[in-house]
């Protein structure tokens, strides 16, 4: 049950307030998905925010945002805005998920269910 | 907090979680229920990494008067999304997301019924109420779903046929009766929903 549990519940609101700088939401309206898998396009460097270094290290391999939260143990909201910061600085790449308007999609149908036989 | 000494910290996948490269998108499915219905035990039976957890704080002007056991008197707590991960193909991931069936929590999870693919309403046929906000929100956002019933062993047995009535359910919904513990019958489920998300592909004007 420790998974994603890490430090920052405990800790009152101030520390998440600044962690974002502040901010609640994103600053540019980068659309990320729980599911948007982020790719880190460099190594962390010295005297970065140990929360933005995290996130590079972790997705080194494609990582989905809820993944980066749980093991980061920080809420979706706060990773949602620290990845768009690395979005912003080109440190990151995402790839998003399948758009909505084209779901659903027979030929995507048919390759989860593929996939789910193998199960 | 009981569960913070529990086990190690997690730092990142393990080596034989870690996505190939070449994962290109990622889908999402839901699980919503009540507490206790088994989504958890759905999400973790067919889960190719050990299922994690994201958690939002709830302060106490979020709680209503409920009926949640174990969080009363608290000020602040934490409501968890339980998730796990299935990769379809080296390019295709999908994700499965637990979430608690009632309405109230759902603000927590922005762009959880955006996008998603469908949805499993879990059923215990011994709290059906809980269900009903479920399949309410997720009518409103238009995301597709199948009732799957959980095996309860004290939960009273219904004919489907009854149980569609009881959850005023339309006739093209699929209901399934499943073991969540039984990671073939989970697997089953989540076919029986891609069959119905299938259905409605071909036929749009059924949805």
């Amino acid at each position: 049950m420790s998974d994603g549990s890490r430090g920052w519940q405990e800790d009152s609101p101030e520390r998440l307030y600044v962690i974002t700088g502040g901010r609640s939401g994103p600053s540019a309206p980068t659309p990320l998905d729980l599911v948007t898998l982020v790719v880190a396009r460099s190594a962390p460097t010295p005297g970065m925010q140990p929360e933005l270094a995290a996130i590079l290290r972790l997705c080194q391999a494609p990582l989905s945002v809820a993944e980066v939260a749980a093991y980061t143990g920080l809420p979706v909201s706060v990773v949602t805005v620290l990845v768009s910061d690395l979005l912003a600085k080109d440190q990151v790449l995402v790839r998003p998920p399948i758009p909505p308007a084209q779901i659903p999609e027979q030929a995507l149908i048919k390759a989860v269910i593929d996939g789910l036989q193998k199960l | 907090m009981d569960f913070r000494s529990s086990e190690a910290v997690l730092s990142g996948p393990r080596p034989e979680d870690v996505l190939p490269d070449t994962a290109a998108t990622a889908v999402k499915v839901l699980v919503v229920g009540g507490f206790g219905v088994g989504k958890t035990t759905l999400v973790g039976a067919v889960s190719e990494i050990r299922p994690l957890k994201t958690e939002e704080t709830m302060t106490q002007a979020g709680i209503g008067v409920d009926d949640i056991a174990g969080i009363e008197g608290k000020t602040q707590t934490t409501v968890a999304l339980d998730f796990g991960r299935i990769s379809i193909n080296s390019e295709l991931i999908l994700y499965l997301f637990g979430t608690p069936g009632q309405e109230r929590f759902w603000f927590l999870w922005r762009g959880l019924f955006e996008g998603a693919l469908g949805a499993v309403v879990l059923v215990d046929t011994a709290r059906l109420e809980v269900s009903f906000d479920a399949m309410g929100l997720l009518e409103e956002q238009g995301v597709p779903f199948v009732v799957a019933v959980n095996a309860f062993p004290r939960s009273p047995v219904h004919e489907a046929a009854d149980l569609r009535t009881a959850l005023d359910l339309p006739e093209h919904v699929p209901i399934h009766f499943f073991d969540a513990r039984r990671r073939e019958d989970c697997r089953d489920v989540l076919i029986a929903l891609m069959r119905y998300l299938h259905s409605l592909a071909a036929t749009p004007e059924a949805s």
